[in-house]
Order: C-alpha cells, then structure tokens, then sequence
C-alpha cells in the first residue's frame, strides 16, 4: 500500500521517507501511533542524528528503513527501490550489545557471509579486514562475553561494516557505555563513516552526541513523532563542542527539545495517571 | 571453535575478572570446592548422626529403621540381593548367576541406561517438537492442545500405557521416563523460543537470513542454555519415575531389588538401595552439570553455576 511520493526524489537518494507513519497494533483496541507524516531524504554518505524524547518513535523510523517492519502510512525508498524487506545495504546497529554469545568475534563478524555460504577461509579474511577497520584485529578469536561493552560495539559494527552496507542505521549504540568510553566510539564512528562511505543515521537523545557527529539533526516532536524541524550543522570535524558555534546549537537545539520533553513528560504522567 | 585463552589482550578493556593468573593452579577454585564438599560431607554426617542416637537411645527399633552403620555394615550379605535375573528362573540355586558385587553393578549399570536413554530421546523429541510447533503454525494448531492437555497428567498414569506398548522390560522403563519429560519439555521449549532476544533475531533478518537460518543459527543455540536447566530439573523425575517402572518387572534394575526389599521386609536392603540411589542421582547431575559446562561454553561459568 504504497502511496504516490509527495515530492520528486532521485535514485541516488540513499533514504528517502515520504508521509511514513506507524501505527503499532493497528485495528486493535490497543493500537497507538508512533510515527506520522515523516518526510525525509538521506544524501549517500551523508551524516544524520535523529533526536527527539524518549518514545517519539526515533526507533521506529529505524526498524522502518531497515525493513524490519511494515510502514502504516506513506513510502520509503533507498537508492530508488522501496523499501520492503531488510536487506544487508542496510545493516542495523542495536542499542544493546547484538552479538551472538555462543560465536567467537571473527565469527559474529562474518555471521551474513556464512549465510550466504561463503566458505570459512574467505569469511575468517572478511572478518580479519572488518575487524581491523574497527581496531580490533587481536581480538579474532575472543567471545563477546570477554569483551568489554565499548569492544562489544565495535565489533557490532565491523559485523554491519563486512556486509558493505550503504546505509548504518544506529539505535542509540553508545547509550549503554560510560562517558569517556562515549567520546571514544564517537570519534571512532566518524572514522568509520568517512572510510565506508555509507550513509548514517544515528538515533540518540542526546544533544552533544548529534552536535559532535551530525550534518544535519532531525528534531522529533513527542509521540506521535513528527519531524519538528531539521537542524544543518555546518562546522569542520572534529568539533570542539565549547566553541561559541557549538554553543549556540546546543541552545538551540535543548529549546526545541525543551517544549517537547515537557510534552512527553506530561503525556506520560497522564497515562500513568489513568 | 573459540578458545578462552587466558592470555590478555594489550587493551585494557579486557575482562580482567575470572580466570587465574598464569602458570599457578587455581587455588581459589580448589579450597571453593573442599568447601563444599565439607560442607556436603557434615550435611550427610549431622542426618545420619541424628539417626544414630536415636539408635543408641533406643527410641527406634533397628528392625524397622536400621541405623546407617548396619545397613551399610552388612553391605555384603545385602548385595546378593541385586542377583533378580537369576534369583526367578527355574531350577536356578541361589548361588546361581553373577557374584553379588557384579549384582549390584548391572543393577546400577540397568538403571542408569534406563535413564541416560530415556533422557537423551525425550530432549531430543521435545526439541523437535517445540521447534516445530513453533516453525509450523498448522503443526501447532494441531498438537500444542493435545500436549497442554497432556502435560499435568502424572507419570504413574502412564504406567498401565507403558506395559499394554511395550510389556516388560527395558521398553516401559525408558518410555516411562520419555513420557515424564516430554510434554513439560515441549512446552518449555516452546516458552524460550518466545523469550529469544529480538535483536538477535533482527540482526539475522537484516543480514538476509531466511526463517530457516534464523532457526537453526539463532533461535536453536538461544534456547539450548534454557532447555539444559530444564532437563537438569526433570533428571531427578526421571530417576523417581524409572523406580516405579522397574517395579513391574525387568531384569536387573533398582526398582526390582526396592520390590524385593518390600515383600520379604527388608529394611536395611531399603535404606541401602534408597542410599545407592540417592548417590547416583548426585553423580548423575554433576555430570550433567559438566555436560553443560562443555556443550554451553558461551554461557559464563558463574551463570552455569548458579542456575
């Protein structure tokens, strides 16, 4: 059920949203909309952070694109073809460690070679390269559970990095990680980007995450999420987030956040309320 | 396979916690197991010293309740008990068959059979099963309600099933115990595919894996940490239930010589045979414990040990 775009976009759009909504349970008598009339186009390799409150529905746009579920409403495409399936172009990265406990890391990492029966040499080579664009080559043979939190996740992106994604769909993957290991991944995360040349969206509540990694930040209104407005960030990487430019964007973004917040805030104790 | 190499990583972010450091042995592992088996020792110790005085006070009859230093005093005269192969055939002397200590080892050896057989079939039947109730929604439709239905009813009821398929004999033991497992198995099987972590299966599903890889490499290694605990839990059933089976009539088997003990009233060949049991039941899930430690190596030891 795929409705005519609304406005004209071209086939290298990387991601192209047009009016998508979400209604989660739909038909049912406890059906609530999570996402409405999100427009939205993704530039190849362009950089976006998706900001908004908790339970805007920043997840769901995500889950959307990777095809992980069916839109409600509207249409997405990627590089000119809808949106209907997932697909290894766009590898997803989870909030919480998603490594599977009982492979070792090179075998995580090359876990979509083997589903294509891919044999065991080539993968282990895959996983060697991948494994070395994240900076952690020694840890081949290791199990997740040996790795620390912030390991955990990069290996989480060399498993997404050896599909040769063309899009990254990040959840809030540093949310789980402590402040210093934070900055770290972040400044790693823009490396990685750079070299693959994949498109990014980067789910996060956090206002100093999308002012450091962001092109442009996407501001989502409370529940149902809507796109509030999209903020261009035009400063040289990397970025010293005390400059009075830095400064001002985080102004400016926390008031558009502000009025949100309150809102969700409000909506919930209301539901709690009831 | 990957291998837990003690040896770390120049990164500092490496787990430090766990493992001993190189070349000593681990001593803290050692004095946490003479703990525990102290502990179990003086468990036993208190229990059975607590019998002995009310041996010694003369509060009970040791025809009836049999301190355990008479029945494993005269653990000799009570082992030629274990000959029940020979002991009912025609024309056979008493002093006919294998000698008592080779009794009590083929009993044990039956038994034991009877059970580690009983177990292997229903885990992988119930498996099965569960996976494909899961996997198939007709196949679920049309036995989930049968096996819920089935699944409270209690192992003796299964019995008189158990002789009128398969008469005497190894057959009706080693159903008995599939039987006892089966169903809850089932349904514990299908319980933890229901608590998989979705984002595992969602990695899978971007990475283009069809339902059937999502099964096989996510969903069945998912569930296997689960589903051993649950097995674990039911080994002791198995071993209750392998008792009344062996009851009716095998060759060699626990529950034969407990029949025995009863009809002639025996009690210090009960108490021995109670205690006979109660070892292998330990035995056996310490091993199972191992079992999993190997077969789980992912799920971390302090996991495994506390389940």
């Amino acid at each position: 059920m795929v409705s005519k775009p609304v406005r004209p976009f071209s086939s290298k759009d990387a991601v192209v949203c047009r009016s998508v909504g979400k209604t989660w349970a739909e038909g049912t008598p406890r059906a609530h909309e999570a996402l409405r009339g999100i427009d939205l186009d993704v530039a190849p390799n362009e950089f976006i952070a998706l900001l908004g409150p908790s339970g805007c529905g920043k997840s769901t746009l995500l889950y959307l694109i990777a095809g992980l579920e069916a839109v409600s409403g509207g249409g997405i495409w990627s590089f000119g073809d809808p949106v209907e399936a997932p697909s290894p172009e766009r590898s997803l990265i989870f909030q919480e460690t998603s490594l599977f406990p009982w492979l070792s890391v090179w075998q995580n990492v090359s876990f979509g070679l083997s589903l294509q029966g891919v044999p065991a040499d080539e993968r282990k080579e895959a996983a060697r390269r991948a494994l070395a664009r994240v900076g952690l080559s020694e840890a081949m043979d290791k199990r997740p559970d040996e790795l620390s939190g912030g390991m955990r996740q990069r290996v989480a992106v060399a498993r997404a990095l050896a599909m040769r994604p063309k899009v990254l769909l990040m959840d809030e993957p540093f949310a789980a990680l402590d402040v210093q290991t934070r900055a770290k991944m972040q400044d790693f995360l823009l490396d990685v980007w750079r070299s693959s040349g994949a498109s990014v969206l980067f789910v996060t509540h956090h206002i100093d995450e999308a002012v450091a990694l962001a092109d442009r930040v996407v501001v989502f209104t409370s529940r149902p999420g809507r796109v509030k407005t999209i903020v261009p960030i035009d400063l040289p990487r990397p970025r010293d987030l005390f400059s009075p430019e830095a400064e001002a964007l985080r102004r400016q973004l926390t008031a558009l956040l502000q009025d949100e917040v309150d809102r969700a805030f409000a909506e919930q104790e209301a539901l709690a309320a009831e | 396979m990957a291998s837990s190499s003690t040896n770390p990583l120049p990164d500092t972010a490496l787990r430090p916690a766990g493992g001993p450091p190189f070349g000593s042995l681990p001593w803290a592992a050692i004095a946490q197991v003479a703990q525990r088996l102290l502990w179990g020792a003086l468990s036993i110790g208190l229990f059975a010293g607590l019998w002995e005085l009310c041996w010694a006070l003369g509060w009970s009859d040791p025809k009836l309740l049999p301190p355990p230093h008479v029945f494993i005093g005269n653990i000799v005269d009570q082992a030629k008990f274990f000959n029940t192969v020979n002991r009912w055939q025609i024309g056979a002397g008493v002093g006919s068959g294998p000698s008592p200590a080779m009794a009590v080892v083929y009993t044990v050896l039956s038994s034991t059979g009877r059970v580690l057989t009983g177990l292997v079939i229903a885990f992988t039947l119930a498996i099965t099963t569960g996976v494909a109730i899961r996997y198939f929604k007709l196949f679920e439709r049309l036995t989930l309600p049968t096996i819920t239905l089935l699944a409270p009813v209690s192992p003796i009821a299964w019995l008189p099933v158990a002789i009128f398929l398969f008469g005497i004999g190894n057959g009706p033991a080693v159903f008995m115990v599939v039987v006892a497992l089966f169903f809850h198995m089932v349904l514990a099987t299908i319980t933890q595919i229901e608590g998989v972590n979705r984002n595992l299966i969602n990695v899978a599903r971007t990475m283009g894996a069809t339902k059937r890889q999502i099964y096989a490499r996510v969903v069945i290694p998912a569930i296997l940490p689960g589903l051993f605990m649950v097995l674990r839990m039911n080994l002791f059933g198995a071993w209750m239930v392998v008792l009344i089976a062996e009851a009716t009539g095998v060759g060699y088997g626990l529950g034969q010589v407990i029949m025995l003990a009863r009809n002639t009233f025996n009690p210090s060949l009960v108490f021995f045979t109670i205690g006979l049991i109660g070892v292998l039941g330990f035995s056996f899930d310490f091993l199972l414990r191992q079992v999993q430690r190997k077969l789980l190596y992912w799920v971390p030891r302090e996991v495994l040990s506390g389940l």
